[in-house]
């Protein structure tokens, strides 16, 4: 077995030194019943050759969007990653790392964390990150959980423009720990009023920018309604490419930004792993869950980074921890920090704008068919349309043409029959004018 | 030490700056096409004002995270023992199914048809983990060993509450990771500590004590994390169910007996598996991993969506707790679980096969054991009355009177080239020093590790040597940093 390095002799030499008959003896404190006399009847190991083989037809037998038009979002956007990424990720030094508990030898991955905090810091317009979370909707249950500690109150407003997966995370989490949710309807016009729900037991508002149906808002009047009330504004960013054009969520006085950074560096990986993020203002630190990375100076004084305020955390706090948290994302992290690197403020400015216009160019090709009804209002690389007849058929029909077109929203809302007819549709710079024209193309033939 | 020079470098150990300190605004290291003149639809959302990110270019970004990468120690630099950990080698084949374009490339939300392959993917690693563990049924989307344990701990709680009986309490051993009491905080439970006996197991007749109806759940490492089986599980195991209670295992040290001990058999209700420890997917300084859950009988109506199952026009995802996911208690995920984590286990498992896996948990329990037979003759082994299992435990009774401490010995471990075991770790014996070799460690590796421990031991108990200890390490990009200043006025990003 390629893996394992040890001969029949060393086994043999170290059941010596052990002073043991076999290795079946150093199972004697499993309780007899419960000992498998020999490998159990499973398949044998593959050679590389063979492993490669079967999951390359695995892998064959899905409709990958890099090879069709793709014009899915909903949470997850397909964006060029620059090769050089992929290759620095695989540098075994921080792929076969572990969590920097001894900062002396992980002064790259504490670094690179670093770094990552200050970005998402700046590009969320907040004071603080930390060194990531799972992802975006375990994000926001952890944001909502964080908002009942600093408020000590228990009740959680959740937008109708919040991504359904964050909706649901929050509430199966809010369910376990007492916290009341009141999640309003899917709003898919932007017309919900949240203000006047906030009151005196609010903990936190969870809102979505841009929302899940697509809507840019201005959430200054939020925050204020927020602070007034004591409640914590929470705004979740499913798309980061977006903060490259608009004001971020810290200038509008968000106390808490929630997300997903799984757009940048880390890829689409049919949904996992995410990256989940979190920025926070700084007079809340202390109530922030997950890893954060501090700086300091070593014993010659030279600057360098080590985990710090530890006692947030369940290795140290147990039960009395922010968060039950260990294992996070920091190779994620690490790919969308590097694809930050790689962008910098003009790239990354230029990539937002080439997103934004790309999805203008869509939405004007849309309105002109027959039928079709691109929702009003605000966007920026993803909107809703109403088609004349149900989404889910005509996604499937548009698949069977080898068109991935979009994502209906009845596979979010099943149970809401005016959502039915409705499809969101995403254009990121990977779309081209001739992904466009088959867009285009294939639903005049489905719709007509 | 080593001389100074004009730079700060150290040959291939250069200084590098924050990528802020660097770089100019309108320098990028990646080229886009000029986007077409558009009229907006933002709104008047525009932000306004640079955002004050620096500009690399291609060439400088690769130098420098290539240079952050050697200031760092992976499993691919050297041995790396660290105790609950499960530190194996990495395969590269692993890395390359997970980047095949069809897995990789896939968005969650595409029709099933389109997804057949990612389905049977995820299927076919659930099936795998059920014949190994002898369990009915997975939950396949937690997101790590944590995660995991809210899972299980979730479906106890609809479980019980199904049955009209909400419980308080869990019951969670002394030594047991510092997840486990936060997450049964997190499920809406008090913790109750159960004590360990002097051989390092469950104090059973305690536990029988506190066991009565207001218990939900008793969650217990397997193998413990004193490097032990748990003896006396099937009584444990009993007697948690004759209480009506549950019984979640950590499956941390699943590595120990993977192949060789089904879990079922145990009389266990539900216990995560860190595909990142067992499986060999690589922990990435800190993540992404995954923890699957397998469930008992009694548990299986309440897993959360999504789930696979066969449909009648292939695999099919159920997502919403509609019809015969009404027991379900919800979703704890975005979309469908760590995907691309779940393709990289599942190529090892393939490479392993049944009798793989056999021989690494044979392979990890024996380097173990050689570790513990070998190191007792300098250092203190916390529980030397028998075998261990994949760990050995030693406390720091060996460096009584040195004034050498645990830490100070793992630091100058550094200095030799060998990263640290775990410190002070499991609480129950003083100064901790927990190693696991696992099994894709040789011979030869493990008896240089075993010589240079025997030899700092003895330097340390030489006496005198405490000053040079305390300097340790010496030879790293950094010296031992000061965290009480990280924390006290915490720095926690890049200020311009």
């Amino acid at each position: 077995m390629r893996f394992l390095p040890l001969t029949d002799a060393d086994r043999a030499d170290m059941l010596k030194t052990i002073g043991a008959a076999s290795v079946d003896d150093l199972f004697c404190d499993v309780p007899a019943s419960a000992r498998q006399k020999g490998p159990l009847p499973l398949a044998l190991g593959l050679s590389e050759m063979e492993v490669e083989r079967r999951l390359g037809s695995m892998a064959s037998r899905n409709l990958a969007p890099g090879d069709v038009p793709c014009f899915l979002g909903a949470g997850a956007y397909r964006h060029h990653i620059p090769a050089a990424i992929d290759q620095l990720l695989l540098r075994g030094e921080f792929l076969t790392a572990y969590t920097p508990y001894q900062p002396e030898v992980s002064q790259g991955t504490l670094q690179y964390l670093f770094e990552f905090q200050t970005q998402v810091a700046m590009i969320t317009g907040m004071e603080v990150a930390n060194a990531s979370l799972y992802d975006g909707a375990t994000a926001s249950a952890e944001a909502a959980l964080m908002a009942a500690r600093v408020t000590k109150r228990d009740k959680i407003l959740l937008s109708g423009g919040l991504h359904p997966h964050y909706r649901e995370v929050t509430a199966t989490q809010a369910r376990f720990t007492h916290l009341k949710v009141e999640a309003l309807a899917p709003d898919p016009f932007g017309i919900e009023d949240l203000m006047g729900r906030i009151d005196s037991q609010t903990a936190c508002v969870i809102v979505q920018l841009p929302g899940f149906f697509g809507h840019l808002k201005d959430y200054s009047a939020l925050a204020k309604t927020c602070e007034a009330q004591g409640a914590l504004l929470v705004v979740a960013v499913t798309e980061p490419v977006a903060l490259g054009l608009i004001k971020p969520p810290g200038a509008m006085g968000a106390d808490i930004v929630i997300g997903d950074g799984a757009s940048l560096g880390v890829g689409l990986n049919f949904g996992g792993p995410g990256l989940g993020l979190m920025a926070v203002r700084e007079k809340y630190v202390r109530q922030m869950p997950g890893r954060l990375i501090g700086e300091t100076v070593d014993a010659d004084g030279k600057r360098g980074w080590v985990l710090t305020l530890s006692t947030r955390e369940q290795h140290i706090r147990r039960e009395k921890a922010t968060s039950n948290i260990c294992t996070n994302s920091g190779l994620c992290a690490l790919a969308f920090s590097m694809h930050m690197t790689f962008l910098g403020e003009a790239g990354f400015t230029n990539l937002a704008k080439l997103n934004h216009a790309r999805a203008v160019q869509l939405a004007e090709r849309l309105s002109a068919l027959k039928g079709v009804k691109v929702l009003p209002g605000s966007f920026f690389n993803e909107f809703a349309v109403q088609l004349p007849k149900p989404a889910t058929p005509v996604v499937e029909a548009m698949a069977s043409r080898r068109i991935l077109a979009g994502v209906p929203v009845s596979r979010f809302y099943p149970s809401w029959a005016e959502m039915e007819n409705l499809m969101l549709i995403a254009a990121t710079e990977t779309v081209t004018d001739e992904d466009m024209d088959a867009l285009i193309e294939g639903l005049q033939g489905v719709l007509s | 030490m080593s001389p100074n020079t004009f730079t700060g470098n150290r040959a291939l150990v250069i200084e590098e700056p924050l990528i802020f300190e660097q770089g100019e605004p309108q320098r990028s290291g990646v080229d886009l096409p000029q986007a077409p003149e558009i009229a907006d639809r933002l709104g008047g959302l525009e932000r306004q004002g640079a955002i004050g990110l620096p500009g690399l270019a291609e060439p400088e970004c690769v130098r420098h995270y290539t240079r952050l990468s050697q200031k760092n120690f992976g499993i691919d630099t050297g041995f790396y023992p660290l105790g609950s950990c499960t530190m194996k080698h990495n395969p590269r084949l692993n890395e390359k199914a997970a980047r095949l374009p069809g897995f990789a490339g896939v968005h969650p939300l595409q029709p099933a048809s389109t997804v057949q392959g990612a389905l049977e993917a995820i299927s076919l690693l659930g099936r795998w983990l059920m014949d190994l563990t002898g369990m009915p049924a997975i939950a396949m989307s937690p997101a790590a060993g944590a995660h995991g344990e809210l899972c299980g701990l979730m479906a106890i709680r609809a479980a019980h509450e199904d049955r009209g009986d909400a419980r308080q309490i869990v019951l969670v051993p002394e030594s047991a990771h510092g997840t486990n009491p936060a997450t049964a905080t997190l499920c809406g439970y008090q913790v109750v500590s159960i004590p360990a006996n002097e051989k390092g197991r469950v104090d059973l007749a305690a536990l029988k004590a506190k066991l009565d109806n207001k218990v939900a759940a008793l969650m217990l490492t397997n193998p413990n994390t004193c490097g032990l089986f748990e003896s006396e599980i099937l009584e444990i195991a009993a007697a948690v169910k004759a209480a009506g209670a549950y019984f979640y295992c950590d499956g941390a040290n699943f590595n120990a007996i993977v192949g060789r001990v089904k879990v079922a058999d145990l009389g266990i209700d539900a216990m995560h598996i860190n595909l990142h420890k067992t499986f060999s997917t690589p922990h990435g300084g800190g993540g992404p991993g995954a923890g699957p859950v397998v469930l008992s009988e009694r548990l299986k109506a309440y897993a959360p969506v999504p789930f696979v199952r066969a449909g009648e026009n292939g695999l099919e995802l159920v997502e919403h707790c509609l019809g015969d996911g009404e027991k379900s208690f919800g979703r704890m995920k975005g979309f469908h679980g760590q995907f691309g984590v779940m393709i990289r286990s599942l190529a090892y498992i393939l490479s392993m096969g049944g009798n793989g896996l056999w021989q690494a948990s044979s392979d990890a329990v024996l380097n173990a054991n050689y570790l513990l037979a070998r190191l007792s003759a300098e250092l203190t082994p916390s529980f030397p009355e028998g075998p261990c299992m994949h760990e050995a435990l030693f406390d720091d009774r060996f460096l009584k009177d040195t004034g050498v401490t645990t830490l100070d010995f793992a630091k100058a471990m550094i200095d030799e080239g060998f990263h640290p075991m775990t410190m002070y770790f499991p609480l129950v014996v003083h100064g901790a020093l927990l190693m696991e070799p696992t099994e894709t460690e040789s011979k030869q590796t493990l008896d240089q590790y075993v010589e240079t421990l025997l030899s700092l031991a003895r330097k340390a108990k030489a006496g005198g040597a405490a000053d040079d200890f305390k300097a340790a390490p010496r030879m790293t990009p950094r010296r031992r940093l000061d965290e009480t200043r990280a924390a006290r006025s915490p720095v926690l990003r890049w200020k311009p």
